[in-house]
């Protein structure tokens, strides 16, 4: 493993500090849109975020000009409908979601230590399907065809078709495809804080935004998915007429609520924590002293991430559910207090146990913080069943969100952006007015939001257009407006700030807050991020080991050099962070762009119902994704290991759960998994509110059901036999296994396609056939996904890039199966079984 | 002591017990709403359900009890003080136990908020 360290001269680190700034260039004139790296990505995923924010700003102002006197005509009924529902919806899901993605693509690779995350391309793919889905979305209300029916799109109204036009369809294919870009920048989070850390950052010396990350990444694997089989449930009601959610046929909009409260609640703690992360970056470094509590806020953050799935019921405490399901989120919902309170008084011991320097970056994090107390504290008041039901549903519910999401969100945002600036120009923002931003958005926000607590309490209820003069509630909507007003002002300076040229300011100096972590090193004007890995011995290393800085800018460390012309990072064990590989990562390329565009023309299409388009794009989708696998997935190196630097000789190619390909199967199929529990619990839920939920409608038949499940359990073990043999160096009995496999597979899907088919189940007539059909599909789906992969690792063997040595494909492919397995055998055990059992 | 699991070296134990809990949380909800749906289906009253959320309750506290001794070992028997910041596999071993023996105390008293409502509530009112 180890060598003697050369020293090397001053042309040769010139040499090697030309090869590596070559790699890591960014193309020139429009094919600078191509790039992947992540400090691109990242601003450019966060600007159009912030693009984002202001529209849905822009519609937040109209509706409370609209409300600013009574009996106003300002906007019309529907154009009000269309404008609320816009603004939650672009606020949550393509501001306050993508907005962490984009810190988070652009942060943790160097405050890691790291070059890049684990799938630059991945991380572009899922920029540019936000941007497509976003622009879609937002650009429907200059056609009078923006969803109207509230960010959480409750059935019956928006399965209506008459009342809720286009404007749903384009809600639920809109946002599926952003969840999907959600997930995919989970899948990078997670592998990249837990595999690609620089040597020696054992877990206890993370900095404490990885740990959040890691927290959120893994909530937005588990919460997402529900909402996606949610919208399919949706979309099969609107496009196909099956009556999820119509109770006429057996059906219940309270599935829906399920479903989507799974994920909203959830997904405001994917919100919050990663703009308390943000905070804890700023105040240690702004009390100049470690943070006190660094297990506490693991303890924080862990338990907040668990205790927020427990919380969604708190949503529905007006449906009519049993008393003790009430009580038990009620419950929950108190508890998660408990995690909450400890960050905050961590971040108020350390700057007590500290010397307090009061810069905007503070400001904004202070004033955030005590907004969002006082949100919570009215969190803590709707938590209880009885308080809610007064409040439910009124202006009050309006200013506890806005008090949580702002405090707890927007205010640590900007004072992330005060504090970060430096690190996108070498220059800080504006002192003087960062500090006029803060009192005119801090004023503002309280001026326009604490008086809703009053309109809510004297009855105003939320998405009301209009409201007669004579019940008390104008001189409160006149004094909201006026603060809507003038924080949005505070806004535009910040803005403003943020957009002035500064070329006539002086570069400023690295590290100008006396930062003590590792993203500090990093220089705006370089694209390596780290000019060498560099091993990592405190949780603040810029204050604690002095001469790192100079040493990583010298090239000292770890992969120094880009001799091979690749673009290189370290793997190292999750752990201890013992380096392990050197990853080659994917470098500049189309093909990132052109799969995020055509499935996002697929969904569009989809949405109109132009199947030739959707059938088109489809394919291109399916062709660019091939294409990019087999050009930039699992590539045999020319050489077994490399040298990476102070001596270590690291492999290149790792198999199975050493590599990171094999990690992001792992976690896209839990998510997946969880898509499909939800799915399981769908099935279930409609047993439980029926007497018999089958309606007399003859089920599945068993028979066949069993066959099916059998047969998938073939081809899984057929695939198993597949991955052994190869290892074996039985390259020819490996091949032959593999169309076995398939040929299963496929005699699997029309035997499990027979199940339903057979005692004719109609999935329009009742919900009990269609939650039966969508079990099916969704086995079968997999199944024809689970056969491409199958063709795929024979023509890769049979091209030579899959070898005994080199099965990366084909192991990530078995691990595919594993999921596949459990999804078709619970599947048909259900559908087959259950009806006869019951 | 055949009974006491030896240590292994993973950073899944630190979920153990919200793991726990959540699925402590899973029993009592699914058990409750199946039982307020279809009460006819196991033909026992609202006290049984009770007794056995108490049950579920006793099983949750006892395992985060056992995962909360785990991690105390885990952290030396808090020989130590934090904040085990050592650039050591011995510190980073210690941060472990330590933060998994906080997560403990909280799952504990989730569990507890959790079990609570069963003591109030006595019937299937909605």
């Amino acid at each position: 493993m180890s060598g003697a360290v050369k020293e090397r001269s001053p042309e040769e680190y010139k040499a090697q500090e030309e090869r590596l700034r070559a790699v890591w260039a960014n193309p020139a004139g429009w094919r600078y849109w191509t790039s992947v790296n992540n400090y691109q990505i990242g601003l450019w995923y966060g600007s159009a975020a912030f693009a984002f924010m202001l529209f849905a700003g822009v519609l937040a102002l109209m509706m409370r000009l609209q409300l600013a006197v009574p009996d106003n005509d300002f906007l019309s009924a529907d154009f009000f409908n269309q404008a609320f529902t816009l603004h939650g919806t672009a606020m949550m899901f393509l501001f306050a979601v993508p907005i962490f993605e984009a810190v988070a693509i652009f942060l943790l690779p160097p405050m890691l230590g790291a070059r890049e995350m684990p799938f630059p391309r991945l991380g572009a793919f899922s920029f540019w399907s936000f941007l497509l889905g976003g622009i879609f979305v937002c650009g429907s209300i200059f056609f009078n065809a923006a969803p109207s029916a509230g960010w959480f799109m409750y059935p019956p109204l928006a399965t209506d078709k008459e009342f809720s036009g286009i404007g749903a369809d384009i809600w639920l294919l809109g946002l599926s495809f952003i969840e999907v870009a959600s997930i995919a920048a989970a899948v990078e989070l997670i592998v990249g804080i837990m595999k690609c850390r620089a040597p020696g950052m054992r877990i206890n010396l993370m900095p404490l935004f990885a740990w959040y990350l890691l927290i959120v990444a893994g909530m937005i694997l588990f919460a997402f998915p529900p909402l996606i089989a949610g919208d399919l449930l949706f979309e099969m009601e609107r496009m196909f007429d099956w009556p999820f959610f119509d109770a006429a046929r057996g059906g219940d909009p309270l599935l829906w609520q399920h479903l989507f409260w799974i994920f909203g609640h959830p997904e405001v703690y994917i919100i919050f924590l990663p703009a308390i992360a943000l905070m804890a970056m700023i105040v240690p470094t702004f009390s100049q002293r470690p943070i006190v509590g660094y297990s506490w806020i693991v303890l924080a953050a862990v338990g907040t991430g668990f205790l927020s799935f427990g919380l969604w019921v708190h949503h529905m405490f007006a449906t009519g559910l049993p008393q003790i399901s009430l009580a038990f989120f009620s419950a929950a919902s108190e508890a998660v207090a408990i995690p909450t309170g400890v960050q905050i008084f961590v971040f108020i011991a350390t700057m007590l146990a500290g010397r307090v320097i009061f810069s905007t970056p503070m400001l904004f994090g202070a004033g955030g913080l005590a907004i969002f107390v006082i949100g919570g504290l009215t969190g803590v008041m709707v938590a209880l069943a009885p308080f809610d039901w007064q409040a439910h549903d009124t202006y009050f519910i309006v200013a506890h969100l806005h008090y949580v999401l702002i405090g707890g969100m927007l205010f640590p945002v900007v004072a992330g952006l005060y504090y970060y600036y430096p690190l996108i120009d070498a220059k800080k923002l504006s002192d003087r007015l960062g500090r006029l931003a803060f009192w005119l958005m801090f004023g503002g926000f309280n001026i326009a939001f604490f008086p809703m607590h009053l309109s809510g309490l004297r009855g105003m209820p939320r998405r009301v257009f209009t409201y007669p003069a004579e019940i008390g509630w104008d001189w409160l909507n006149l004094i909201s407006t006026a603060g809507a007003f003038i924080f949005a002002a505070g806004v535009l300076v910040v803005g403003f700030d943020v957009l002035r040229p500064k070329h006539r300011q002086p570069r400023g100096e690295f590290n100008p807050w006396n930062a003590g972590t590792l993203e500090w090193i990093s220089e705006p004007e370089e694209n390596w991020g780290v000019r060498s890995i560099p091993i990592v011995r405190s949780r603040y290393p810029l204050w604690d080991q002095r001469d790192l800085a100079r040493k990583v800018n010298e090239g000292r460390y770890y992969l120094p050099d880009a001799e091979e012309g690749w673009r290189e990072g370290l793997v190292t064990t999750v752990l201890d962070a013992e380096p392990i590989q050197v990853l080659r990562v994917g470098g500049t390329s189309h093909v990132t762009i052109v799969s995020a565009l055509s499935l996002g023309a697929a969904f569009i299409a989809l949405t109109f119902h132009w199947w030739i388009a959707t059938a088109l794009a489809a394919i291109i989708c399916f062709c660019a994704v091939i294409y990019w696998l087999w050009t930039g997935t699992g590539e045999i190196p020319e050489k077994p290991e490399k040298d990476a630097g102070l001596g270590l000789s690291l492999p290149l190619y790792a198999s199975g759960p050493d590599s990171v390909g094999w990690w992001a199967m792992f976690i896209t199929m839990a998510g997946d998994g969880t898509a499909f529990a939800s799915l399981v619990f769908g099935y279930f839920f409609y047993w439980t509110i029926h007497a018999d939920f089958t309606a007399g409608i003859a089920g599945p038949d068993a028979v066949w059901s069993l066959l099916a499940a059998s047969l998938f359990a073939a081809a899984w073990g057929l695939m198993l036999a597949a991955r052994t043999f190869n290892r074996r160096g039985a390259t020819a009995t490996m091949r032959g296994l593999l169309v076995l496999s398939l040929l299963t597979t496929v005699a699997a899907s029309v035997t499990g396609l027979a199940a339903p088919l057979s005692p004719g189940m109609d999935p329009t007539r009742h919900v009990y056939p269609a939650i039966v059909w969508i079990l099916v599909i969704w086995v079968l789906a997999h199944a024809a996904l689970g056969t491409v992969m199958q063709a795929y690792c024979l023509a890769r063997s049979l091209a030579g890039r899959l070898t005994p040595k080199h099965d990366l494909d084909l192991s990530n492919v078995v691990l595919y199966w594993h999921f596949l397995l459990i999804a078709a055998v619970i599947t048909f055990a259900i559908i087959g079984l259950f009806p006869a059992a019951m | 002591m055949w009974l006491v699991p030896k240590q292994i070296e993973t950073l899944w134990t630190l979920f153990t017990a919200p793991v726990v809990w959540a699925a402590h949380f899973l029993v009592c909800y699914i058990g409750a709403a199946i039982y307020c749906a279809k009460p006819e289906l196991v033909g026992l009253s609202f006290t049984a359900v009770r007794a056995g959320i108490a049950a579920a309750t006793v099983i949750a506290l006892s395992l985060i009890a056992l995962s909360a001794w785990l991690a105390w070992r885990q952290w030396g028997f808090g020989t130590d003080d934090p904040p085990h910041d050592d650039p050591t596999r011995r510190d980073r071993t210690l941060f472990q136990g330590f933060a998994t023996l906080l997560l403990s105390g909280l799952s504990f008293i989730a569990v507890i908020f959790t079990a609570m409502p069963a003591l109030f509530v006595t019937e299937c009112i909605r």
